[in-house]
């Protein structure tokens, strides 16, 4: 067997087939980050004084560092907890308390966007916080929220390549170890674009569309 | 239970330092070259010829639709098969600066279009050149609208910019490898660059809503 391998068919299969990790990381972030936003906006949006400054601290360290940072203290920080090292779970909690502190951000705006009129009325009603969240601010909320959490969900894909860095097989490392093997990184790296490219870009459009939908509706 | 040793990290704080100047550098030379690409493209967008806007709206959604790594990587370990040899170090200005003019063309052309067509038809009937018009009635206008995501976007471009550590290029997080690497302190040098990163984002926002103060004191025509 030659010491380099070309870059044939199966190379190209064994790259794609590893998609199946970068969505399902992707899908563990979004799913954890959706309940961890929804914490953080509500936090962020509270009465009370003391939620308000803890979410808005975390949305300030997560928006303020690099991920790759975040995934490295993650990673070495599991270990001194007393954890075994593992890509895996160091790669979906990083992403996970990213993805929260960025869709907290998003969904703060999209609650604050619904006009104060509605608020101030469900209080008149005798709604307390979470019968006035329930009922009233979140169901208007969710409609604005719609476009830009696509759009994160597009940022969030492409942040879990940098799992590639902490050894997690994912899409870019496994691009990594092929090109390791075959040495034809323009092919090699090309494809795993290429395949980051089919999984976002659909995401990317549909998202442009509903905005432009979204804004004609209510354009008055 | 573990014991946090910190005395390595400031032993080797220098080094940290001089990183975390090498990644001010980086991101500052990105974002200033960056920015002449993007307001290349945003004019060739809105120039109306067709083939050329195709390409930049081909540009930007292959760099927005795929992560920086992978652009890095192609760059520094797939473009030499064209013949194009680049060091770390310029391989990651390209990356940031590919990377950065895609997103920054985007925001240019949302302020280019912001401009009102009255106002350059005021510009041509008083006899301004194109260039001028261009120039005085078409970015000015624009770069204000366009300031406050155009900072932010400077500020994600420089946290994008640690990823470049992964082909060895010098910024802040390369040192804390190598400081890592040769004291065994993973956590402690972490958290302290985390720290660092932290302290410059906070300080760029902090420089640039001043700047947006002293350079944008005249009023708006509405």
């Amino acid at each position: 067997m030659p010491l380099i391998r070309p870059f044939g068919i199966n190379e190209f299969w064994i790259i794609v087939l590893a998609a199946q990790w970068t969505i399902a990381l992707s899908a563990i972030a979004f799913a954890g980050g959706g309940i961890g936003g929804l914490l953080i906006a509500l936090m962020r949006v509270s009465d009370a004084k003391w939620p308000r400054l803890i979410a808005t601290g975390f949305i300030r360290v997560f928006q303020g560092t690099p991920l790759l940072m975040q995934l490295f203290l993650v990673f070495f920080g599991m270990n001194i907890l007393g954890f075994a090292i593992n890509p895996w779970l160091a790669a979906t909690v990083a992403l996970t308390l990213h993805a929260s502190a960025f869709l907290g951000e998003i969904w703060r705006g999209c609650i604050e966007a619904v006009p104060p009129g509605q608020r101030e009325a469900a209080t008149a009603l005798g709604l307390r916080y979470f019968n006035r969240m329930r009922y009233v601010v979140l169901p208007q909320a969710s409609k604005i929220a719609v476009a830009p959490t696509v759009g994160f969900l597009v940022q969030l894909i492409k942040g879990t390549s940098l799992a590639a860095i902490i050894g997690f097989t994912e899409l870019t490392r496994q691009g990594q170890i092929i090109n390791n093997a075959t040495f034809s990184p323009f092919m090699v790296f090309g494809t795993v674009a290429a395949v980051y490219f089919v999984l976002c870009w659909p995401l990317s459009v549909l998202a442009r569309r509903m905005e432009i939908r979204f804004s004609r509706a209510t354009a008055r | 239970m573990y014991n946090f040793n910190f005395e390595p990290v400031f032993a080797g704080f220098d080094q940290l330092l001089l990183g975390a100047w090498l990644t001010i550098q980086l991101s500052v030379a990105a974002m200033i070259i960056g920015l002449i690409v993007s307001i290349a493209c945003a004019a060739g967008k809105t120039s109306g010829i067709a083939p050329l806007r195709f390409l930049i709206d081909a540009y930007i959604e292959v760099i927005r639709n795929t992560p920086f790594l992978v652009q890095i990587f192609f760059i520094f370990f797939g473009l030499p098969s064209l013949g194009i040899f680049l060091t770390p170090n310029s391989a990651a200005l390209v990356a940031l600066v590919v990377n950065f003019g895609a997103y920054g063309t985007e925001i240019i052309r949302a302020g280019i279009e912001s401009i009102q067509k009255g106002q350059i038809e005021a510009g041509t009937a008083l006899g301004l050149s194109k260039l001028q018009i261009f120039r005085y009635i078409i970015m000015k206008p624009a770069l204000r609208t366009v300031y406050p995501s155009l900072t932010s976007q400077f500020i994600y471009l420089m946290l994008t910019s640690s990823v470049v550590s992964a082909i060895s290029a010098d910024d802040l997080a390369a040192a804390g490898n190598n400081l890592q690497s040769q004291t065994f302190a993973s956590f402690e040098v972490y958290i302290v660059i985390t720290i660092m990163y932290l302290v410059m984002s906070v300080g760029f926002s902090t420089i640039f809503s001043a700047i947006e103060k002293a350079a944008f004191k005249y009023p708006l025509s509405r």
